[in-house]
């Protein structure tokens, strides 16, 4: 063989050995995700979907987190100081901080950030309408004075649910509140590549070279948010089934949501792993409005309370598997801190069909209808209305049941017009374990009539419970508060959980380090 | 000939206003708010009020319809609500893998159903005829995402010859291209290739019965230049018209297909939109999908021209 010949067969033979090596080094750089849902936008303040958070946790960060514990600890921040009269809260950025564009991340765009965020979110106006002032000392000081003491500040800026108190550039963050962002800069992990999105389909996400995790282990929001990917990569596959194939095939590596009816199949396969993904889990709710009969009469409330059956909206909506759901006689998520039964004893038990239509004859129904939205492109809420439509029958109600899509309830939710004229007696939906963990994300529990969610309910007397769980200052008169919520809610019937349940996520054999979390936490996570 | 184009060409332009008009229309009477899907769960009924009032949704829907028209004419299709992307951008992203999936579809649908149809034509009430025909009817009553998962399960989960999911852009090679195609394009052809193939054979069954074929075949022509030659090319009116009228199938099947193999194409962005009341975003592919079709028809009646010289414009 000629010499020439010998070196070009080697190296040939030299490169298709090492061709899959190389082409398994460039997979293991890049995490291809399933996730939930289409990402719609980025923008952590103006986007409210639980998608848009997830993504926006990549890209951007805050200056508190939460861990596994609830607990807020310091993010972007060294720490916090109060004052003995818990008026004036003091803050200090990590020194290092950059922003995806190169810039330093200074108190001013904290300042910014956090006004913006005030205006939109819940815990944020409740800040905001204490505020006297929040202004930057230097570049990496800040201090937020408040009017009125609220011990659940750090909580506020640690939350991990919508919308989120992500930090942005200063220039950013002077955007509308109620107009969405246009430069996605953040300090997070992760670089949002714009040019390479096609909404509806994909996301890519690169590692941020100039990020400076904090030294603890990641946790949740809180800690050394390590990435161990040079791209995280978004493929959005709305049918189910294509998105199981494809995580079979090994086309992707981890999958948000897989269906319950699907989880068995996934089991299956040898090279996929299959586990609970956020330890909070979900709450069902029916949502009453409270403005119009029958349903501003509190008798019809608990009769309609004394016929629902929780183990029946669980199965509906998760099947067979029990693994996924228990029974919540409770407006607080299952397994925090805050969590009780109080007055659960209308919710548990054997339901009471005899005593429900003797509440209907003393409030004097008379068969009017009751418009109950359901939205059926949503297993769960589809599967709870069914619930409801046939244990409300036979308790005696007239229910009209308006089969619609998604879209329509979100808007005819919002109307307060009479049943008959456009608006509506019941809707179902679910909220997140984690925005039930107390009454601070927990819009739903509010009783604040016309400013209150959809349903308006009307109860001063539990707002200013309420108003005293804010102003607790240690976890054990919270308890006290939030059993006495408990128990006022469940008499008054401001809505009615459905239980609690969870979900699953499915991921490939070769990807380690995946936690359950109420977000897919990317942070720690590997590939071989 | 000229003329006629040009007289077609600008009756585009009322059938497209009326088009405007119509879906402009309803989408103003259909159920829905954006601003309460942006807006969340957690929102407010005042936060919902403020972000229509800022999305301009609180206007009069003269004012609304007039300020999109005017933005139509001067080719800005408008921005989309949820991703604040223009409309126009968004389009141009998904028309690669609908255009190359439509593409595909129509060039294996012909090449598989007007071969079946001249068969079945030819063998008329024999074994190859009934075969085809009860494909045919198998084609046409399946639903498309059935025909999907099978094959997916089949070719991609089971051999493992294709993949399941996605779309890879032509630049990045013609086989990577066409492999996450092939799948799709079978998917959506199945009720296309059952509607040609029946229409096929049944103009060609008319063709066979003339006078003229008769005459071909005694004066000692093969079958094949007999059957694909003289009858195929004077049954092809018909079945140009079908292929033309197939294009809403196509459209409408696109939508199916394209979300079982998560195809990033414009059947998809429809869908994604309707589901949050995108109302830009449904606008302009509604208005690009009416335009196309009013196209494909123009081509088709001026295709007739070329089957049969006897028809003028």
């Amino acid at each position: 063989m000629r010499r020439r010949d010998f070196l070009a067969t080697s190296l040939a033979a030299a490169t298709s050995l090492a061709a899959p090596a190389i082409a398994r080094g460039a997979e293991a750089r890049v995490l291809r995700f399933v996730p939930q849902a289409n990402l719609p936008n980025l923008d952590p303040v103006w986007g409210t979907q639980y998608v848009v958070r997830n993504a926006s946790l990549l890209v951007f960060d805050t200056l508190f987190g939460i861990d596994a514990s609830l607990t807020p600890h310091p993010q972007m921040c060294e720490g916090s100081e109060t004052s003995d009269d818990g008026l004036v809260w003091r803050f200090r950025l990590r020194p290092g901080l950059k922003f995806h564009d190169g810039t330093q991340v200074l108190a001013r765009d904290a300042v910014a950030s956090l006004g913006r965020w005030m205006a939109r979110d819940t815990m944020g106006q409740l800040i905001r309408a204490r505020l006297d002032a929040m202004t930057a000392s230097d570049d990496r000081a800040f201090e937020i004075r408040l009017k009125a003491p609220f011990p659940k500040l750090l909580f506020a800026l640690a939350k991990g649910n919508p919308n989120l108190p992500a930090i942005m550039p200063e220039r950013i963050a002077q955007t509308d509140p109620f107009k969405q962002i246009s430069d996605i800069i953040g300090s997070g992990p992760m670089t949002f590549q714009k040019d390479e999105w096609v909404p509806g389909s994909r996301a890519v996400f690169a590692r941020f070279d100039g990020y400076a995790p904090r030294n603890e282990p990641g946790n949740w929001m809180a800690g050394g948010k390590r990435i161990h990917f040079e791209r995280i990569e978004w493929q959005i596959i709305p049918d189910p089934a294509t998105a199981a194939a494809a995580l079979q095939s090994g086309e992707v590596d981890w999958w948000e949501t897989p269906l319950p009816d699907l989880v068995p199949l996934l089991r299956q396969s040898e090279d996929v792993r299959v586990d609970i993904a956020d330890p909070l889990g979900n709450v069902g709710i029916l949502r009453m409005n409270h403005l119009y009969p029958p349903f501003n009469d509190v008798r019809l409330r608990r009769a309609l309370q004394m016929v629902a059956n929780q183990p029946d909206y669980m199965r509906a909506i998760v099947g067979n598997d029990d693994a996924l759901w228990k029974t919540m006689p409770s407006f607080i998520t299952p397994g925090t801190p805050l969590y009780t039964e109080a007055g659960g004893e209308a919710l548990s038990g054997k339901r009471d069909f005899a005593g429900a239509k003797k509440l209907l004859v003393e409030a004097g129904y008379g068969g009017e209808k009751v418009v109950m939205l359901v939205a059926t492109d949503l297993i769960i809420t589809k599967g709870q209305g069914d619930v409801s439509a046939d244990v409300m029958a036979k308790a005696g109600f007239n229910v009209d049941y308006v089969a619609t899509d998604w879209g329509t309830v979100g808007a005819r939710r919002a109307k307060k017009d009479p049943p008959s004229q456009g608006g509506w007696n019941i809707f179902h939906t679910w909220l997140a374990g984690v925005d039930c963990i107390n009454p601070a994300p927990n819009i739903a529990i509010h009783t604040t009539g016309p400013k209150a969610w959809f349903g308006w309910p009307d109860n001063p007397a539990i707002e200013a419970m309420i108003g005293d769980w804010y102003a607790a200052p240690d976890l054990a008169s919270e308890k006290q508060q939030i059993e006495k919520i408990n128990r006022a809610s469940m008499e008054f019937v401001t809505f009615i959980p459905t239980g609690f349940f969870y979900g699953y996520q499915a991921w490939r054999r070769e990807v380690g380090g995946i936690v359950k979390a109420p977000f897919p936490v990317f942070w720690d996570v590997k590939k071989a | 000939m000229g003329i006629y184009f040009l007289r077609r060409v600008l009756a585009t332009i009322p059938v497209m206003a009326v088009v405007a008009l119509f879906v402009f229309s309803l989408l103003y009477i259909a159920p829905g708010d954006p601003a309460a899907v942006i807006a969340g769960d957690q929102a407010s009924p005042e936060q919902i009020a403020h972000i229509r009032a800022s999305l301009g949704l609180d206007r009069p829907f003269i004012v609304r319809f007039g300020d999109w028209l005017w933005h139509i004419v001067h080719g800005d299709l408008g921005t989309s609500i949820f991703t604040n992307l223009p409309v126009s951008h968004m389009i141009a992203q998904r028309i690669e893998p609908t255009l190359s999936l439509m593409i595909l579809t129509l060039v294996v649908s012909l090449v598989i159903a007007i071969p079946m149809g001249v068969v079945a034509a030819w063998k008329q009430g024999k074994w190859q005829d009934r075969l085809i025909m009860v494909f045919a009817v198998l084609g046409f009553s399946t639903p498309v995402f059935v025909i999907g998962y099978v094959l997916a399960f089949v070719f991609a989960l089971q051999l493992r010859w294709l993949p399941v999911q996605g779309f890879v852009p032509i630049e990045q090679g013609f086989w990577p291209f066409l492999r996450t195609l092939i799948l799709p394009a079978f998917t959506l052809g199945g009720i296309y290739i059952a509607l040609i193939a029946r229409i096929t054979r049944a103009s060609m069954l008319d063709v066979l019965s003339q006078d003229y074929v008769r005459t071909a075949r005694a004066k000692g022509l093969g079958e094949r230049p007999v059957l694909f030659v003289h009858a195929l090319k004077n049954a092809a009116v018909p079945i140009v018209t079908v292929v033309g009228l197939g294009v809403a199938l196509l459209i409408g099947g696109a939508v199916v297909t394209e979300s079982v193999f998560a195809i990033p194409g414009l059947g998809r962005l429809t869908v994604d939109a309707i589901l949050r009341r995108d109302y830009p975003v449904i606008q302009g592919v509604v208005l690009l999908f009416s335009f196309v079709y009013v196209l494909v028809n123009l081509a088709i009646d001026l295709l007739y021209t070329v089957f049969d010289p006897r028809i003028r414009y």
